[in-house]
């Protein structure tokens, strides 16, 4: 559990260059270890994707990486920084170390091929010696793990309702066996008992295959259920990280306070739902200190001058709030 | 299955409209062929010569205009389209089946390597946009703008004269026979050359915008990001991934543009008196030669339909989505 597996440390991440360049993500470090699933929640535009695509090299102009490092440990060898490989590395580290399954579950499939022929290409560029017979029974097989038929590979994408392609790309982030799955709202355009059926498949796969999970999504309650250890983010910045349910019971950030009570609790005694007052920040023009303390109801005297680190406010629990004063800066 | 059907049975009924359309509308024009006949040979024709036109031209008032109706269908069926009165009294099938090589050979291989040349460098450009080929755009749009024949003039104006390796018009040498032979292919080709290159420098710049701005737009689709995020060839997600999607639209206007060729550059065949059947459609216009206009009319109608139903049938290969199964 506490070997790192993906590094992120000090991630900065523009639109735009210049003085007019959004950061939209700053300094964040986080940790995947080995095997687990981390959740990474946030509001809208709290830079939770575009993290995503920043540690992956996919963000789309003009996002630029302008910070930080991506340290990958793979199983064998020695630690590689993704931000400085080349080409030709970074592509054979696609997919084979990192696969990514994305949040538009109608939209990730090329429509002119079929299932099949997106599902053996990935297994082709990266196992070039593989046979075709080879690669179809593994392509059999993949399905077959997400609970789709194997005749389904002769489909196209528009022949399949909107849950059974979210699984076929599943299937497809898992065709290599990657070390990492970045999950990027995989279920927010399905409804919710495909939700449900989808998770929790993907809970077993993860049970029996051992990759990490990194879980993006706006839906805290998720978290709560699925994931290990929960990072919160808040304008651009990890403002909470801390065992899930430990989280879940008590929130030291009142940002993570305020996500967890805009949903009922399902067992336990009720609470009122309350939600966050005010709108996510403006990247444009964010607030001096902590971005939250316009929102915060507890903002007190430092909140609106500096910017809370983030560090160990107790043991295993890091915290980026004036409230929890940090007894020493997270480890680096 | 059922799809192509129902269109093939749809450009049936259009087909038989544009026939129907093409019989009617001369005999709704006041004044008749003969009359111009008679008046281009200065009355010096004979009673009984001027009878045997109006019985020639399927103009003798015996009969009815059912009957006249269903005599052209007859006719058209055994491919006679009567006879031309500029070439009297060649008949009109067989002064289209001597132009029509000579359009479609020059216009028809122009227009295949415009769409291919223009769509490949659209594919080009699409996918490296933002760099240097971009600066490149603003001249497509100027060439595209211009009109086939004003470039065809400008080509006459500076390529050909005294003493020129390119002739002005015509298209093969006076005093050679056509044939398939050292003399006469040269010829032609060399004839060929600055009506070919007319039409290609306009006609390509639309398919290299249209394709570019096709990549640019599926280039964002999130099926190209997952194509990186698979970590595969930039050959591969450029062509199988976003050029196979950008082609679609560009694939269809391609088929329609096929139904053009015959009848789409007939400025550009009289600017340089290219013996196709644009020119001949211009001769005829001026002649007032009705039989050749309603077969060239035809043949063009023909090759529209055709050209859709090919989209049609392309459209059907390429995109999935449009098979019902």
């Amino acid at each position: 559990m506490s070997d790192p597996l993906l590094e992120i440390r000090g991630l900065r991440v523009d639109y735009g260059l210049g003085r007019t360049a959004v950061h939209a993500v700053r300094d964040v470090d986080l940790t995947l270890h080995r095997g687990e699933v981390l959740g990474l929640a946030g509001e809208s535009g709290s830079g939770k994707s575009t993290l995503a695509y920043g540690l992956t090299r996919l963000l789309p102009p003009p996002g630029v990486v302008s910070g930080g490092q991506v340290i990958y440990h793979p199983a064998d060898g020695p630690p590689v920084d993704v931000l400085t490989l080349s080409p030709a590395q970074l592509r054979r580290f696609r997919w084979a170390e990192t696969s990514i399954v994305f949040q538009g579950a109608m939209n990730s499939l090329n429509p002119v091929h079929k299932v099949s022929t997106q599902l053996l290409d990935v297994i082709k560029a990266h196992e070039p010696t593989s046979t075709a017979a080879g690669r179809l029974a593994r392509a059999r097989d993949l399905l077959r793990l997400v609970g789709i038929a194997a005749d389904r590979l002769d489909s196209y994408p528009h022949q399949l309702s909107g849950g059974m392609r979210q699984r076929v790309m599943i299937a497809m982030a898992l065709a290599l066996e990657p070390q990492v799955v970045i999950m990027d709202e995989p279920t927010t355009a399905l409804d919710v008992v495909m939700q449900r059926q989808i998770l929790g498949q993907l809970a077993e796969l993860r049970e029996r295959l051992g990759f990490a999970v990194l879980f993006i999504t706006h839906d805290l309650s998720l978290l709560v259920e699925f994931s290990d250890r929960i990072a919160i983010m808040y304008g651009g910045r990890i403002v909470e990280e801390a065992p899930a349910a430990e989280l879940y019971r008590r929130a030291l950030h009142p940002y993570t306070e305020g996500l967890l009570h805009s949903f009922p609790a399902l067992r336990g005694p009720r609470r009122e739902l309350t939600g966050i007052p005010g709108s996510p920040p403006d990247l444009r023009a964010m607030p001096e200190g902590c971005a939250f303390h316009p929102r915060c109801p507890k903002a007190f005297d430092p909140c609106d001058k500096k910017v809370p680190a983030l560090g160990a406010a107790e043991p295993g629990r890091d915290v980026a709030c004036w409230l929890h004063p940090v007894a020493a800066p997270a480890p680096r | 299955m059922r799809f192509l059907l129902q269109r093939a049975a749809f450009y049936l009924f259009t087909a038989w409209a544009a026939i129907t359309l093409n019989f009617f509308i001369p005999r709704l024009v006041p004044g008749d062929p003969v009359q111009s006949l008679i008046s281009r040979n200065q009355g010096r024709i004979s009673a009984d010569a001027i009878e045997s036109l109006r019985v020639l031209f399927g103009l003798d008032t015996h009969e009815n205009i059912w009957q006249q109706y269903l005599d052209y269908w007859g006719q058209l069926l055994h491919g006679d389209l009567g006879l031309s009165f500029t070439f009297f009294p060649t008949p009109v099938a067989t002064v289209i089946g001597d132009s029509l090589p000579w359009t479609v050979g020059l216009v028809g291989i122009t227009t295949i390597i415009s769409f291919l040349l223009g769509t490949a460098l659209g594919v080009g450009a699409g996918w490296r946009r933002g760099s240097w080929v971009d600066g490149l755009l603003p001249a497509t749009t100027f060439l595209s703008s211009i009109p086939y024949f004003w470039l065809g003039l400008v080509a006459i104006a500076v390529f050909t004269g005294p003493g020129s390796f390119f002739p002005s018009s015509g298209g093969y040498e006076a005093g050679l026979v056509p044939a398939f032979d050292g003399y006469f292919i040269p010829s032609a080709i060399k004839h060929s050359v600055l009506p070919a290159a007319t039409i290609l420098v306009s006609s390509m710049s639309g398919w290299i915008l249209s394709m570019r701005n096709m990549m640019v737009t599926v280039s964002s689709e999130d099926y190209i990001t997952v194509a990186h995020a698979k970590g595969l060839s930039e050959r591969r997600v450029a062509l199988s991934y976003a050029a196979r999607n950008a082609l679609l639209p560009n694939v269809s206007g391609f088929a329609l543009s096929l139904g053009f060729i015959v009848g789409g550059t007939l400025l550009v065949e009289i600017v340089f008196s290219y013996p196709g059947l644009g020119y001949q459609l211009f001769q005829a216009v001026g002649y007032k030669d009705y039989p050749l206009m309603q077969g060239i009319f035809l043949i063009i109608t023909i090759s529209v339909l055709v050209a859709n139903l090919l989209a049609d049938v392309a459209y059907l290969l390429l995109d999935p989505r449009t098979r019902k199964s």
